[in-house]
């Protein structure tokens, strides 16, 4: 089956970094938080300081990661295969995610089309709710009432905030393409300062109809998935501004190049990704 | 830094002592640890079920309350299918699947490395409540069975806490390496070696990683709402907020049917290559091989609810989930014939791994036809939640993954250390696995279809005596993978005679081109495939 070795590949083979301490310590920070988090929910405050550390040391573990990849590029280890493993990694990276925010989706179609019609009409002989109506949105049998949130207030506008920073990372990565560093860089910073208004506003509205509007995370079977969808869709918009910040960083210091940007093509794919998430929040969540 | 930081370590310069272990990116070293973890959890999943045999031995409450009975099954569970079989199969795959194609490493080593370092974490999470009840804090750990269903699973003690969290960790650790596994079948094949030459196992396991990013979020989504519902006031699996907690087995089950043949596919895809090995002849059927793994892998995310027939499903849901759960039967009907294809008028040798291999088509053969019996939704009704499920399972997933596994051990093992094992101590363990095993769960069928329940700690008196001899056969079973581990530990310790780079006669692959051991780092250089 195998033959010789072939000496094409003999110049540049592929990258296998050496040993490295910080994989292990990401997972020792990740135990830490993930031991704290079960402990704070039960009320323990040594639980909150095992999460906050494991925090710190999970960020500094990642940080100094991936710091390492950032050097390694810059001398000049990886090759065209290297940069075809990110990418590929990052695409299913993404394809992960994606199932993920189908499977938060699935609960909300679930919830709606099937178990609150269901739970209405159940013979009132057998539910001790008899006279539960099958309406949307609704905080079920036993909640209290809210009003739900305009789709055509703050959550339209961030539609358009978030569409327009897809656009400005798209031309931020064709200006890079071409060479236009300065403008590149300015085109990232619009892009985060768009995220951080949509991220401001999300603030905004989140402290709104917890205060006005009665809707909170126990609202019934419409609150808890109000805020499962657009919660996890700000947590990814928060990582995804953390890492354009780290992009700009890099764009300052020169570190891209026509040829060598997968970093922040990844991350505009992120980007995207986050964007397209939130039409289908705004569509499902907010709009019908 | 300088540049000279950025080259491959070169040949056996690596860290030595626990150094080497902890920060390794070498897929072979990561590989031990995944299979050393994997034994011992194993081994710690098997003590657990000894306890619940010995617990079942005879009628009446006997050697622990029952919340401790609860919390043993579901940490049973938990720990065979996620911290020993789950592991045990990645650390096949991180070992094998670079030599298979001829790659230098996995395509992201570091991240290979994480993967692996959640694991124990993950573990320790899940048995910590116990320690934490012997100094007076929670009442122990999870106690709803590895399936935890709400609104049980709402009620729970603190363990449940921990265990969504070790969910979560083993979640993230599934799937990194199932992105590195995709990455590298993808993208680090020799020159020559496309994806029709790719081996059936390197096959199965791309299957299998397909599958886990297909599924796993779905259970990580569970497990936070879960957390949500117990601690942030929200409603998503109760009926007073509107919710439902049948969402729950919903989300669930869509994430466990196709976990079964996440362990599965693993040892589907190794056992050609053992079975030919030893019949001499090339595989059967390889297309017909991937073409099924393909077949099963979508098929197995549209069956969920056949775990569900008592649930009070529309009776056209049960029908459909019937019917698209039996076709499941006709590709790996297609696998069974392509199998007994390549042994057919082979000139078989019965060395321990093909003793195993063996063992995997009769055991793995019962269960998937027992299998076909609990698809029939009527059928279901009478045998739902009683022990013939559990014996069901047990033959599907002891016979299939577990006995694929050993027999994938023992014919590595020689590669793996370069020492022959001993063959008599294989073939005592082979005997009274079988003996072993088929005593444990075959009374189990017999119990199911007489109606006994499962997860319940005690029994009417008619169950009696096939209990006992489910018992006898479990401390049997128990008590002869010892063989196996002395067998692993001797030939390990450099015992026996020195095996060649081919190991068998009839092995076939670039595994076996290299010596044995294989070098620290096997082709920097690719190989060519002709």
């Amino acid at each position: 089956m195998a033959s010789a070795t072939s000496d094409a590949h003999h110049e540049a083979h592929y990258f296998i970094p050496t040993p490295s301490p910080y994989p292990i310590l990401l997972s020792a920070g990740l135990f830490l938080l993930a031991l704290g988090g079960a402990l704070a929910v039960n009320g323990s405050s040594a639980g909150r300081w095992s999460a906050l550390i494991g925090a710190l040391i999970s960020a500094y573990a990642l940080s100094r990661w991936l710091g390492a990849v950032i050097r390694e590029n810059r001398a000049g280890a990886y090759q065209k295969q290297e940069g075809l493993s990110f990418r590929v990694g990052m695409w299913w990276f993404i394809i992960s995610e994606a199932v993920f925010f189908s499977s938060l989706f699935g609960v909300l179609f679930y919830e709606r089309v099937i178990a609150v019609p269901w739970l209405a009409s159940l013979s009132p002989h057998f539910s001790p709710w008899a006279g539960f109506k099958a309406v949307w949105p609704t905080s079920g049998p036993h909640g209290a009432p809210f009003t739900p949130q305009d789709a055509w207030g703050i959550p339209a506008v961030n539609t358009v905030i978030l569409l327009a920073s897809a656009g400005t990372v798209t031309l931020a990565l064709k200006q890079m393409m071409a060479r236009e560093r300065a403008l590149a860089t300015l085109l990232v910073g619009v892009t985060i300062a768009l995220g951080v208004t949509f991220l401001g506003l999300q603030a905004h509205e989140f402290y709104h109809a917890y205060t006005s509007l009665h809707l909170t995370l126990g609202s019934g079977v419409y609150g808890a998935t109000f805020y499962l969808l657009t919660g996890f869709h700000a947590l990814h918009v928060t990582i995804g501004l953390i890492m354009l910040c780290v992009i700009l960083a890099r764009l300052v210091e020169g570190d891209f190049s026509a040829e060598n940007h997968f970093a922040f093509q990844a991350v505009g794919w992120y980007w995207h990704f986050v964007d397209v998430v939130w039409l289908f929040v705004f569509l499902f969540v907010y709009w019908l | 830094m300088s540049a000279t930081d950025f080259e491959s370590a070169p040949e056996e310069h690596h860290p030595t002592g626990v150094t080497r272990w902890l920060s390794t990116t070498n897929h072979k070293d990561i590989g031990i640890l995944y299979m050393g973890f994997g034994l011992t959890m194993f081994l710690v999943g098997g003590l657990l079920s000894l306890l619940i045999r010995a617990e079942l031995f005879e009628p009446g409450m006997k050697i622990m309350p029952p919340e401790l009975y609860n919390q043993v099954i579901a940490v049973h569970g938990l720990v065979m299918v996620f911290a020993a079989l789950m592991p045990l199969t990645a650390g096949m795959a991180n070992y094998l699947i670079p030599m298979m194609i001829g790659a230098p490493d996995m395509a992201l080593p570091r991240l290979n490395n994480f993967g692996f370092w959640l694991l124990p974490p993950a573990a320790i999470l899940l048995v910590a409540p116990w320690l934490l009840a012997l100094f007076g804090t929670g009442n122990g750990t999870i106690d709803t069975g590895w399936t935890i269903y709400a609104p049980l699973s709402i009620q729970s003690g603190l363990g449940m806490d921990f265990a969504i969290f070790t969910v979560l960790l083993f979640g993230l650790s599934s799937t990194v390496f199932s992105i590195n596994v995709i990455v590298t079948v993808l993208n680090m094949r020799a020159p020559g070696m496309t994806l029709y030459k790719t081996p059936l196992f390197v096959w199965s396991w791309l299957w299998t990683a397909f599958l886990l990013i297909a599924v796993f979020p779905d259970l990580i989504a569970g497990v936070i709402m879960l957390l949500a519902d117990r601690h942030f006031g929200t409603h998503f699996f109760s009926a007073a907020g509107g919710g439902d907690p049948i969402l729950w087995i919903h989300m669930f089950w869509f994430f466990g049917h196709p976990e079964v043949y996440i362990l599965l596919f693993p040892t589907v895809g190794i056992l050609p290559h053992i079975l030919s090995t030893f019949a001499r002849k090339p595989i059967f059927g390889y297309k017909a091989q991937i073409y099924a793994f393909a077949a099963i892998g979508l098929l197995s995310v549209i069956v969920w609810a056949h775990h569900m027939y008592t649930s009070g499903l529309p009776a056209v849901a049960n029908i459909y989930f019937m019917f698209a759960t039996m076709s499941i039967s006709i590709p790996v009907s297609i696998l069974f014939f392509c199998w007994f294809g390549t042994i057919w008028r082979g000139s078989m040798t019965f060395e321990t791994p093909m003793l195993f291999a063996l063992g995997y088509l009769v055991l793995f053969g019962i269960g998937g036809l027992t299998g076909l019996v609990l698809s029939d939704a009527a059928a279901d009704q009478q045998y739902h939640g009683t022990y013939f499920v559990v014996a069901h399972f047990h033959y599907t997933l002891f016979g299939g993954p577990i006995m694929g596994v050993i027999a994938a051990i023992y014919y590595y093992l020689p590669k793996v250390t370069g020492r022959m094992y001993s063959e008599k101590l294989g073939k005592w363990h082979f005997w009274l696995t079988m003996i072993g095993f088929n005593a444990t769960f075959f009374p189990q069928f017999l119990l199911g279809i007489d109606g006994m329940p499962r997860r319940i700690p005690d029994y009417a008196l008619q169950f009696a005596h096939l209990n006992m001899a489910s018992s006898i056969g479990a401390f049997v079973l128990g008590a002869s993978q010892l063989l196996f581990l002395i067998n692993i530990i001797k030939t390990a310790a450099g015992t026996g005679e020195r095996a060649s780079s081919k190991v068998w006669e009839g092995a076939q692959g670039l595994e076996f081109t290299v010596s044995s051991p294989p070098p620290y780092h096997t082709f920097l250089l690719p190989p060519v495939v002709q």
